[in-house]
């Protein structure tokens, strides 16, 4: 085994565990830093797999903004809301089920897929290549995408006013 | 060299069914949201792994969208989240019955 493949299996293996982890965690400030932890270790796993700017963008964007921002809203919340009623094992069950059932459908699957053998090859998309390549083929998404987040900016601000805004919901 | 790419697809197949068990079996709204976050993420590590796989960089460019979606889900999702929670004064969803 290459150096190479040995840090794929041992960055595989931190991913499932400290997501497996976080899934179960009842406490969700516990759950959020396991998942920081998990998407570290996919930003590595990018890295490895030849994408350094996405896995830059995945610490930035994953790790950073988005579990910053679930780290708020669970700290803005109060203590004793935090508190979850699990569910019962006969509710957990089927979900356990068919997520099982998925699983080894995939691992079938795959493992019987023809050319599933071959190992993949050392590969580099530089930062530059990335750029060059999205920006001269997919410029007019970049501008959708541009725009659906400042959509979900300005929908998120007028959730976010809260009280002052139900009234004005309510008259218009 | 590295691995086959039948791995990186198995590791992505786990994470996608531990984020579906985790948006399915849990009772809370965050959590659900969560789940779905770690499911977009196994779907990013298969478009990379297939980048590498077919030797193209359209993998990659499309993991830059699903990036930015997952980080709209997310504001929207969160937001509209803490505006239940207001009104409610809880994260589970069965406590949503307003129009009962």
């Amino acid at each position: 085994m290459t150096l190479q493949g040995f840090l794929f299996y041992l960055i595989s293996a931190v991913i499932v565990a400290s997501t497996g982890i976080a899934v179960t965690r009842r406490n969700l400030v516990h759950a959020v830093i396991y998942l920081i932890l998990s998407f570290l270790g996919t930003a590595l796993l990018f890295y490895l797999l030849g994408a350094p700017l996405l896995a830059a963008l995945e610490v930035i964007v994953y790790a950073g903004a988005i579990m910053v921002l679930f780290l708020f809203v669970v700290i803005m919340i109060k203590e004793e809301s935090r508190k979850e009623v699990m569910a019962s094992a006969g509710q957990w069950f089927p979900a356990a089920v068919i997520a099982g059932v998925y699983v080894l459908v995939t691992f079938l699957m795959v493992m019987s897929a023809p050319g599933a053998d071959a190992p993949l090859a050392m590969l580099w998309a530089s930062p530059r290549d990335f750029a060059l390549y999205v920006f001269q083929h997919h410029w007019f998404l970049i501008e959708v995408v541009s725009l659906l987040l400042l959509i979900a900016l300005m929908g998120a601000l007028r959730l976010g006013k809260g009280r002052a805004t139900e009234n004005i919901g309510g008259e218009a | 060299m590295i691995v086959p790419f039948s791995h990186v697809l198995l590791l992505a197949g786990i994470l996608f069914a531990l984020g579906m068990t985790c948006a399915l079996a849990r009772r809370n709204l965050i959590m659900i949201v969560l789940g779905i976050e770690i499911a977009l993420n196994a779907a990013s590590i298969v478009f990379v792994g297939s980048a590498l796989h077919w030797k193209s960089i359209e993998g990659q460019a499309m993991v830059l969208f699903i990036l930015a979606v997952a980080a709209t889900e997310v504001s929207v999702g969160l937001a509209v989240i803490v505006y239940a929670f207001r009104r409610s004064g809880s994260f589970d969803p069965n406590a949503y019955n307003l129009l009962r």
